[in-house]
């Protein structure tokens, strides 16, 4: 128990969400108006606000869990022969949906953390990464399986491309990778938003902007129905152990961990820093084009100036919370794959804005990249393991 | 534009160790030059481009034949990238630079506007309006830089500054009200960047980044879950009035942008100088500029490092709070979800392709603020140029600038080290 309430990281991780989760229940109280009536009178009869206030924020956390994980109603209608199995499983479906780009774009900020780059350009990759697996996806008209390989080597290219040019600027320029991700990820927005209402890119007969439908064949499988889930969560399972792989056992791995931990004396060494930070970039733009090519193969179908939603940006939030390992990206996708999945259910049952879940999302991880801070609130005892300071200090 | 753009960083970019920047600055104005002379002179039709000094067509203009004016100023960029690539004058390069790139933009004005017309005080004014958040922000950028204290979290101040300055502004029915709670909600996020960057040596990046995330989080809830269903008790916020100082504001073109404005546009000018003076001139901003450059040894002679980091932050808050209003209180009549759409981002452009300086990043935000117009003023005219890639503008202006192709741009030495008292 004494070793558990010390500063370790997993502990940290938990007490940060369970900081995040009492921070978003007081925002559920304080902006609904007629709990917050209730406390006007709080002195005269304190049980009527606290038992309101206690049923809106446990009805709104237990949909948000039902809309994650699944509502026990419908499996126990499902044994009883009242529901499909496809609708026990729809909470697990839309979560695993939800996770797979954002699996691809975490690994994509963590190797490049991992190799001391701090790739905030995984939005502006990913954007790529849609462009080149939509256009792809609706144009070649290649034979099955054929034509989703393609399409999808397509994203991962278009993605590595805009990965490339701030590497090859930090290497040749030293140009700082912060600044020009960012404004990469605009450019590479503002570019999808006028290529997407272009002639033989925009879907014939529409005025609005959306691009033609990526074709059937070139779609991750996804067994249909209520049940979204698709094709990427098993590739993005399988890069998740091939990113580890490289990262852990490969040799140009062994070159990112030695520039990430000190360049200089990684170059002392003979590992060429320009280089590594040129092929880092490469690859994670590569991770984050593909995260950006099962979004539209999987998910939307058709290129739309925001298909790619925020999955750059959150990608960024699940590298920080998985600490930067491959594994650890891939749970704390799934966490926020939930989280997001919850959040669309708590917003149609309990009416709370899915809004809260970017508060809390962002929440857990100010608290995990700030251990001092949890550590001086809960007065946790000093631990070896000090997680993202660590895995940090060189970024 | 974009193509130019492109066809100069491929110029640029060739190494060749005897090529001084000059040559290639000169080189690269050259090419656009004559690019500009033979495709927008062969494309301008032969008609009149009237620039009029007024809000609409009427009333005097200054007229130029567009195929005319787009060869002329075509060649005149040419000439300038021609003294840059001689090397003559060099004590006056920078002005041959800014002559050499105002010449190509008129060049292609000339081109768009031929057989059109462009009002003047309309562009002057929308450019000075757009442009204003962005001073603001790049002004709150620059006073957290200068300290070593990267600021990515602009755009979070912004929206809560424009979602406090309409909370309170409707609910307190007073503008000024609005303002000020727009400062508070800009110093929340300060406040909060300030104590994990300095206080628990979080990385600052990571602070700003995840702070964006909060703002837009925590604004957009709100703006749910109070401001759309209560939109007259929560988001109705009075306006900000538009002053007119009589005399002054009779003045052609000059007059009615400056001397006809709202308070904020005379904030945003006066805290340009201040902060400019305050950097350079008191003892404030040399410690300011001490402790961004090298803690330790600012530390040695006595000035209180984190003190005035959070002192600086604070103040940026300030800054950027104020900034966000502009988009309730002056812009737009009520908050929306994600109203700022970037701005906060273009702020951190200017700052950085302003040389972390107070009047480089206005010069930014005003030259960023003018594509933005052009933007709109080109998509109302129809012109076949599309918006979005004057939009992308000040993204790979910045891209350019920090890559060094024109004149490298240094931060601050000490810029985002958080400093461990040894």
């Amino acid at each position: 128990m004494k070793r558990f309430w010390s500063a370790n990281n997993f502990t940290l991780t938990a007490l940060s969400m369970i900081m995040a989760v009492v921070i978003g229940a007081v925002l559920i109280i304080i902006s609904d108006s007629t709990v917050l009536a209730k406390f006007a009178y709080f002195t005269a009869r304190p049980s009527d606000a606290v038992s309101a206030s206690w049923l809106l924020v446990s009805t709104a956390y237990a949909d948000l869990l039902k809309g994650a994980i699944g509502d026990p109603a419908v499996f126990s209608a499902w044994f009883s022969g009242e529901a499909t199995w496809q609708q026990a499983f729809a909470p697990i479906s839309e979560t695993l949906t939800y996770a797979a780009p954002l699996v691809f774009t975490g690994l994509s900020v963590a190797l490049a953390f991992r190799g001391g780059l701090f790739n905030i350009g995984a939005q502006g990759q990913a954007v790529l990464g849609c462009i080149a697996a939509g256009i792809a996806g609706f144009t070649f008209g290649l034979p099955i399986v054929l034509n989703l390989i393609v399409a999808v080597v397509a994203g991962v290219l278009g993605g590595a491309l805009w990965g490339f040019i701030p590497g090859l600027l930090k290497a040749r320029t030293g140009a700082h990778e912060v600044i020009t991700t960012i404004m990469l990820n605009y450019t590479a927005g503002l570019f999808l938003a006028w290529l997407v209402i272009q002639q033989g890119i925009q879907a014939p007969g529409r005025s609005d902007a959306i691009s033609k439908a990526v074709a059937e064949s070139a779609q991750l499988p996804s067994p249909g129905g209520v049940l979204r889930v698709h094709l990427g969560i098993v590739l993005a399972v399988l890069t998740t152990a091939g990113v580890a792989w490289l990262l852990n056992k490969s040799a140009f791995g062994f070159e990112i961990r030695a520039v990430g931990a000190n360049p200089h004396a990684a170059k002392t060494a003979g590992i060429s820093v320009a280089k590594t930070y040129v092929l880092l970039m490469a690859v994670a733009g590569g991770l984050a084009g593909f995260g950006g090519a099962t979004q539209v193969l999987g998910t939307a179908h058709a290129l739309t100036p925001s298909v790619a939603g925020n999955i750059g940006f959150d990608g960024l939030l699940v590298a920080l919370l998985g600490r930067n390992r491959p594994w650890g990206t891939l749970f704390a996708a799934l966490l926020f794959g939930a989280l997001r999945a919850g959040g669309n259910r708590m917003q149609s049952f309990s009416g709370i804005s899915l809004e809260l879940v970017t508060v809390l999302q962002a929440l857990i991880v100010l608290f995990i990249a700030a251990p001092a801070l949890v550590k001086a609130i809960f007065r946790l005892r000093a631990s070896r393991a000090t997680g993202l300071g660590a895995s940090l200090a060189k970024g | 534009m974009s193509t130019t753009t492109v066809e100069e960083m491929a110029e640029v970019a060739a190494p060749e160790p005897f090529w001084t920047r000059q040559r290639h600055l000169g080189l690269a104005l050259i090419l656009i030059g004559g690019l500009a002379a033979v495709v927008f002179g062969s494309l301008a039709p032969s008609e009149d481009a009237r620039f009029t000094l007024s809000e609409d067509a009427a009333g005097a203009a200054l007229s130029i034949n567009g195929q005319f004016g787009a060869v002329l100023f075509g060649l005149l960029t040419v000439a300038a990238g021609g003294v840059l690539f001689a090397g003559l004058l060099k004590r006056w390069s920078n002005v041959f630079l800014v002559a050499g790139i105002l010449s190509f933009l008129l060049s292609f004005l000339c081109w768009q506007v031929a057989g059109e017309f462009m009002p003047l005080v309309d562009t002057t004014d929308g450019t000075l309006e757009l442009a204003l958040p962005l001073i603001l922000g790049a002004l709150a950028g620059v006073l957290g830089e200068r300290t070593g204290v990267v600021n990515v979290a602009i755009e979070g101040q912004f929206l809560m500054g424009a979602f406090a300055g309409a909370l309170v502004g409707t609910m307190a029915g007073s503008v000024w009200a609005g303002l000020l709670s727009a400062a508070v909600g800009g110093v929340i996020i300060a406040a909060i960047l300030a104590v994990m960057a300095i206080r628990y040596l979080v990385d600052q990046v990571v602070v700003g980044i995840v702070l964006n995330l909060f703002a837009l989080g925590i604004t957009g809830f709100l703006y749910e879950r109070l401001m759309q269903p209560n939109a007259q008790t929560y988001n109705q916020p009075p306006q900000m009035p538009e002053w007119r100082i009589p005399g002054l504001a009779d003045i052609p073109v000059v007059g009615p942008v400056l001397f006809e404005a709202n308070l904020l546009v005379w904030v945003a000018l006066v805290l340009v100088v201040v902060i400019h003076f305050g950097l350079n001139r008191t003892r404030w901003g040399l410690r300011t500029r001490a402790v961004g450059e090298h803690p330790t040894a600012a530390d040695t002679v006595g000035i209180r490092v984190r003190g005035l980091r959070y002192l600086n932050v604070l103040l940026g808050g300030v800054v950027a709070g104020i900034g966000g209003a502009y988009f309730t209180l002056v812009a737009t009549g009520s908050f929306t979800k994600n109203m700022t759409a970037g701005a906060g981002f273009i702020a951190l452009a200017a700052l950085i392709f302003g040389r972390f300086t107070p009047f480089g990043a206005f010069g930014a935000a005003l030259f960023f603020g003018f594509a933005q117009k052009l933007a709109t003023y080109l998509s109302a005219i129809d012109s076949p140029v599309p918006s979005q890639f004057l939009n992308m503008l000040p993204y790979l202006a910045t891209l350019i600038a920090v890559a060094g192709l024109v004149g490298r741009v240094r931060a601050p030495a000490a810029d985002g080290q958080p400093y461990i008292k040894g």
